[in-house]
């Protein structure tokens, strides 16, 4: 193996085992960027040596070590609290290769757990957490974070090194929160994991190979964590979604990079393994026997699409009750909206329009385009071509997405001259 | 919240003269501490108003006049910026207390502005998800 190629192998090593080291680390030292500095210190070495003395056999357990080592000298010469210094030197003196592969392979788990709920602590801004994520667990270099969120490198490093600060200064504790507490906080990892993976996929903006790293490494960190959590219903259900979205990656764009509607799209194209993997965890989280979250309620709704052999197939019954399940679980005007656009394709425009008349009333909606806009599409298909045209003109004039706006005229104007010639 | 600081230009940094050793180390130092605390955005020296030039708009619809500098420095010019994230003004201030700067040469000063926030209440990846399947939906 060449030297680049070496290098190309341990990028890959670190890729998979950092996070799992950073982790073991971080129990024992009990400092988040003290233990990614002793992780980075091991594959330093490993870089110098490798290429050399070749790659070892188990890697990830030569990393462990070598950065144990490092802790130890480290602990050594600072002299830092008995304590710490007892219990590494405990571990070292107890560790074989066959504990190394048990650690990495088990118990391993639990640290990994303890720290993503740490990188996504409520006391760090949503920012902070999702790249403090994306470094430590997912391996990502402040580089491709930057790249990934259009947003300066510095930007980006200041940001991890303050949150690391910051959990400190909080003394947030290196451990899987219980009880009540346990609901919350897993569901600010989720969201973590599903802004990176959403950030991703709902891009059209970026560099070909920093968005679809997103969506990846969310899908990736997801799994880990309902493999880790597998009595949370809500894990499953963010994995089944994002696996599911994950299928039709490929197909919702063409060639020139412009996006392609979901009704548009070609649905051989749809990779039959991740609806595949998708499903099963749905299932999952349905056999656990809880009502199902928001997360599992998203993905049973994109499921419903992924089944479809064709648009026509799709069972818009189905989805308009998900949605409506949605709606009491986590009420919100885009949900309302959504659901109107099931109920009328399920029953008929006239449903539809009936309960999008009622949320013309609602506060929260006003000056929100996209209420209008269903409600254009819904008048249209009734046939009412004239209101239809004035509410995509009302919408085009309350978005300031020029994009969107001249779509909204063109679906005006449509109507419009649709009218004209009846 | 961000924060400019903006260390006003001097006779002696218009005239391009070393500020010397003493206060570069200073400066390097005060640029790792913020770097250390996370705070650091961006650190920039320029040079001096000699290398500039102005866009002037007498009145609105004319055309503009283009100046070369050098400009007076009592036109508030400015020397270096220094722009950093921090969570309160009195933590900017701070940081601009403890900015060095050159011995004996003459009055000079920091200036600090707020930056307007950008706009960043928390996303909610859900809703997003599902505004852009109706969007998906209307063809949009």
């Amino acid at each position: 193996m060449s030297v680049s190629q070496t290098h190309r192998t341990i990028d890959t090593i670190w890729r998979m085992e950092s996070p799992k080291l950073i982790a073991g680390l971080t129990r024992m030292v009990r400092d988040v960027g003290l233990a990614e500095d002793l992780a980075q210190d091991a594959l330093v070495i490993a870089l110098d040596r490798w290429p050399s003395s070749g790659i070892p056999d188990k890697p990830g357990a030569w990393l462990m070590t070598t950065a144990k080592r490092r802790a130890l000298d480290l602990l050594r010469r600072n002299k830092l609290r008995d304590q710490k210094y007892v219990e590494i030197a405990r571990e070292i003196d107890l560790y074989t290769e066959d504990d190394i592969d048990r650690a990495l392979d088990g118990e391993i788990e639990d640290d990994l757990l303890r720290l993503i709920f740490m990188t996504c602590h409520p006391v760090l801004s949503q920012d902070a957490r999702v790249a403090l994520t994306l470094r430590l667990l997912c391996g990502l270099t402040t580089d491709e974070i930057a790249r990934s969120f259009l947003i300066a490198e510095s930007t980006v490093a200041q940001r991890i090194v303050r949150a690391k600060r910051t959990l400190n200064m909080e003394k947030v504790p290196f451990e899987v929160p219980a009880g009540k507490e346990l609901g919350e906080r897993l569901s600010t990892v989720l969201e973590v994991i599903y802004l990176m993976f959403n950030e991703g996929y709902s891009a059209t903006s970026g560099q070909s190979w920093t968005r679809p790293l997103l969506c990846q490494e969310a899908l990736r960190l997801g799994r880990v964590l309902a493999a880790i959590a597998p009595g949370e219903p809500e894990a499953h259900g963010l994995v089944a979604l994002m696996e599911i979205q994950s299928s039709r990656l490929k197909t919702r764009i063409n060639a020139q990079g412009e996006p392609i509607l979901l009704m548009d799209q070609n649905r051989a194209l749809w990779d039959q393994l991740l609806i595949r993997r998708g499903l099963a965890a749905l299932e999952r989280a349905q056999r656990l026997g809880r009502t199902l979250g928001p997360y599992a309620l998203q993905a049973s709704i994109t499921a419903c699409h992924a089944v479809a052999r064709t648009p026509s197939d799709t069972d818009w019954i189905r989805i308009a009750a998900l949605y409506e399940a949605l709606l009491r679980q986590t009420p919100s005007p885009i949900v309302e909206l959504n659901r109107a656009v099931a109920i009328g394709m399920a029953f008929g425009p006239a449903y539809g329009l009936q309960l999008v008349e009622e949320l013309n009333k609602e506060p929260s909606l006003q000056g929100y385009h996209l209420l209008p806009s269903v409600r254009g599409d819904l008048l249209e298909k009734l046939g009412r071509l004239e209101e239809a045209s004035a509410e995509f003109e009302r919408a085009a004039a309350m978005t300031r997405n020029v994009q969107e706006q001249a779509l909204l005229f063109r679906r005006a104007a449509e109507c419009k001259q649709e009218g004209e010639r009846t | 919240m961000r924060y400019l600081l903006m260390m006003r230009a001097t006779g002696f940094t218009e005239a391009g003269m070393n500020p010397g050793g003493t206060y570069k180390e200073a400066v390097k130092a005060y640029r790792q501490s913020l770097a250390k605390a996370g705070v650091l955005l961006a650190a920039e020296e320029l040079r001096p108003s000699s290398a500039g030039i102005r866009v002037v708009y007498l009145s609105g619809g004319d055309a503009p006049e283009v100046r070369p500098g050098p400009f007076p420095i009592e036109q508030g010019l400015i020397a270096g910026i220094t722009l950093i994230d921090v969570d309160t003004e009195e933590e900017a201030l701070n940081w601009a207390l403890r900015m060095p700067i050159p011995s004996g040469q003459g009055s000079c000063g920091i200036e600090l502005r707020r930056l307007e926030d950008r706009a960043v209440h928390p996303r909610d990846p859900r809703q997003t998800a599902m505004e852009a399947e109706l969007k998906d939906y209307l063809q949009l």
